[in-house]
């Protein structure tokens, strides 16, 4: 063990307060930080009476990698890309291995990963367990879909081998981690021929606007997702910028220029961290407002072909290390929900509602799902997804996504767990519909409950 | 557990059939709260108030708690701890008892000490503990502006409040950083039975205003909660009014 980390590797610390990547709701545990398999196995064999969780970079949200009074398996200690078959386009990696480093290796051999969310800072293990979608949803299905297999430690301390198709894979992949520790998956990948993307920008002047381009062209492109003014009222109430795309091929770079000597290249750019201490309330009606404005104003009414960087279109915050400071100590929500094709007027409604509501939201994005996944909590299915985050010392919040959630449970829609911090519990089962068989299946494998977490504990999972 | 706004799932009210606690428990229980314990001395009185959270749509259960029998505290409070998490204590116990004739009787004045401070050490000692062992949840003191500064007319119960208040601070410090928050919150003049025929001080309030700071101040995870708010700056000025001066002031 390194004498420079903060983490004994298998007692763990005494308890620190952890928290999601909204900042709000922190609770303490033991920080356990494995650099073995074996010191995995013994950290879940020693996690006591109040179990244990896995956790990666901390990006989900809310509460799913928390586990007050237990122990958290800090796994970026298992950091190992083993083998790459640059021939086939897989990957075998342990599950601490972020995406952005995925890319790094990936990339100049000319592969991607086959699903990146807003981040590139999450775990191949937290991937997994959130079943995390992307830009090209409607093409690609959710990461789980590219998995082929994974080693799982389970609740007895035994590895498991768990292939595509068996219900321990389809309760793991979006399972939030309570089936087990992930060690190592393997991926399939996305071959590419550069590391740019070719850029389509358009603006839809409303929400009906935005749902009919998005519903008539999606299907042309790999990577689609639409920027949303929430704040926007009246006429032009759901106002967007279309951003949609796919990787540039050799062939649209321009000669002589250094993209084009070096076209699989990484550069992904970096600003200043955001400072620790932002005061409250900076993100309110004006600035948003202010902000949203000029986003709308500054993106083209419509021009193609751009040429972006992966990092500048798929994850612009990332630039920004600790973005999530800048909600100040209040923190911030992420309410995520989706509702099915058909479903158009719930969604119409609830965008309605938050635009006459004024959540100073400047993170809003709209996109449409492909197919569903088959995981038995996976987040995707069919239909309209509308993500947007709020800062939580708004008001009267808890009450208003309270009644925002009741509008999807009705639509048949859903909210997706690894941004939850607040879901009535009793919503759970009627949004996911398999939730019964994950019980299931989990009391077996765990009966005495080694793995849980405070999402689990607070929606009963 | 609590959510994203502080909100509990689950709560213990040591003090079960205080006004401002059970306001409090009836907005919580609009929100998130499924389950309720009500500790206080066995009484009709109890019964009625853990039947009336039970309409709202609460599991309500109730445990037999008295104060001044601290020897028994452990025993009570940890059979409320073994069978789930709690979320958040409310420490809501507390008597005015009678100046006049608590200064003819320095029992009586003792038994408002023991119940207000060393009743509360005792029971917040214990909660604590079982609150760090979970790792998570809120200990929700009911302190009072009387124990800001000792009043001529109720110095009595005002030492035993600010005895509470001190306790809670530095309770609140001892436990930063162990996911257990602690909040004093000093209301000022609140309308109730505790209270039912005193003439109203200024800036009164009610158990309804009080519950509704708590709610907000869960969600601010504030350490200290004045209702109302302005109370903050007038008990600030009220502390540096010298002594001679202060001890003419009608309050």
């Amino acid at each position: 063990m390194p004498v420079d980390s903060p983490y004994t590797a298998v007692s763990g610390t005494g308890p620190v307060p952890v928290t999601g990547w909204g900042r709000t709701a922190p609770t303490a545990a033991r920080l356990v930080r494995p650099r073995t398999y074996e010191e995995a196995v013994a950290a879940v064999r020693s996690c006591g009476a109040r179990g244990g969780i896995a956790r990666g970079l901390g990006r989900a949200y809310g509460d799913a990698a928390q586990n007050a009074g237990g122990a958290v398996l800090d796994m970026t200690g298992l950091d190992r890309v083993h083998t790459i078959d640059a021939g086939g386009g897989t990957v075998l990696c342990d599950a601490g291995v972020s995406l952005h480093r995925l890319m790094e290796v990936l990339l100049p051999l000319g592969w991607f990963v086959p699903v990146t969310p807003g981040t590139r800072y999450v775990t191949v293990g937290g991937a997994i367990g959130a079943d995390i979608h992307g830009k090209n949803h409607h093409v690609s299905g959710s990461f789980t879909r590219h998995v082929l297999s994974l080693d799982l430690l389970t609740a007895d301390g035994e590895i498991l081998t768990v292939s595509r198709g068996t219900p321990l894979f389809d309760a793991t992949a979006g399972g939030m981690g309570l089936t087990g520790v992930i060690l190592t998956a393997t991926v399939r990948l996305q071959p590419v021929e550069t590391s740019l993307m070719s850029v389509d920008t358009e603006r839809a002047t409303d929400l009906d606007d935005l749902m009919a381009r998005l519903t008539a062209t999606d299907h042309r492109y790999r990577y689609s997702v639409a920027w949303i003014d929430l704040l926007a009222r009246g006429r032009s109430m759901g106002r967007s910028v279309l951003t949609r795309g796919d990787h540039a091929p050799l062939d649209a770079l321009p000669d002589r220029t250094r993209a084009r000597r070096d076209p699989l290249a990484f550069r992904p750019g970096r600003l200043p961290a955001a400072p620790a201490f932002v005061p409250e309330g900076l993100l309110g009606r004006t600035t948003v407002g202010l902000f949203n404005e000029l986003w709308y104003r500054k993106a083209p009414r419509a021009r193609t072909g751009e040429l972006q960087r992966i990092s500048a279109f798929f994850h612009p915050l990332d630039g920004v290390p600790h973005w999530n400071r800048v909600y100040g100590r209040g923190g911030f929500v992420q309410y995520q929900f989706v509702v099915g094709y058909g479903q158009e007027d719930a969604l119409r409604r609830i965008v309605h509602r938050i635009s006459r509501r004024r959540c100073p939201s400047f993170l809003a994005v709209l996109k449409r799902f492909g197919d569903g996944d088959p995981g038995w909590l996976s987040f995707p299915m069919p239909g309209w997804t509308l993500a947007l985050d709020i800062p939580a010392n708004l008001p009267e919040l808890g009450g208003f996504l309270d009644e925002l959630d009741e509008e999807v449970a009705a639509a048949d829609g859903r909210v997706y767990l690894a941004k939850d911090a607040r879901l009535r519990p009793g919503l759970l089962a009627s949004m996911y519909p398999r939730l019964d068989e994950f019980r299931a299946l989990r009391g077996e494998l765990d009966p005495a409950g080694v793995f849980t977490s405070d999402l689990a504990r607070r929606l009963g999972l | 557990m609590k959510d994203a706004f502080g909100t509990p799932q689950s709560l213990l009210v040591l003090g079960g059939t205080s006004e401002i606690a059970l306001a409090t428990a009836r907005r919580l229980i609009a929100r998130r709260t499924r389950t309720v314990w009500l500790a206080g001395r066995p009484s009709p009185a109890l019964e009625t108030a853990a039947s009336g959270l039970r309409d709202l749509g609460a599991d309500v259960r109730t445990v037999a708690f008295d104060a001044l029998d601290s020897d028994a505290h452990e025993a009570a409070l940890g059979k409320v701890f073994a069978e789930g998490d709690i979320d958040m204590v409310l420490l809501a116990f507390g008597v005015l008892g009678d100046q006049a004739r608590d200064e003819n009787e320095p029992g009586a004045a003792v038994r408002v000490a023991q119940t207000n401070y060393t009743g509360a050490v005792s029971a917040g000692l214990i909660c604590a503990k079982s609150l760090q062992t979970q790792g998570h949840g809120s200990l929700v003191v009911l302190s009072s502006v009387a124990g800001e500064r000792a009043r001529r007319a109720n110095f009595i119960y005002g030492s035993s409040k600010a005895g509470l208040d001190a306790f809670a601070q530095g309770l609140g410090d001892a436990l930063y950083g162990t996911g257990v928050h602690v909040m004093v919150v000093r209301p000022g003049f609140v309308h109730s039975k505790m209270t039912a025929g005193l003439p109203a001080a200024p800036l009164a309030t009610t158990p309804e205003i009080v519950a509704t700071a708590i709610e907000t101040g869960l969600r601010r995870r504030s350490e200290t909660v004045w209702v109302p708010g302005t109370l903050r700056v007038v008990m600030s000025a009220l502390r540096h009014v010298p002594r001679a001066v202060f001890r003419r002031l009608p309050v």
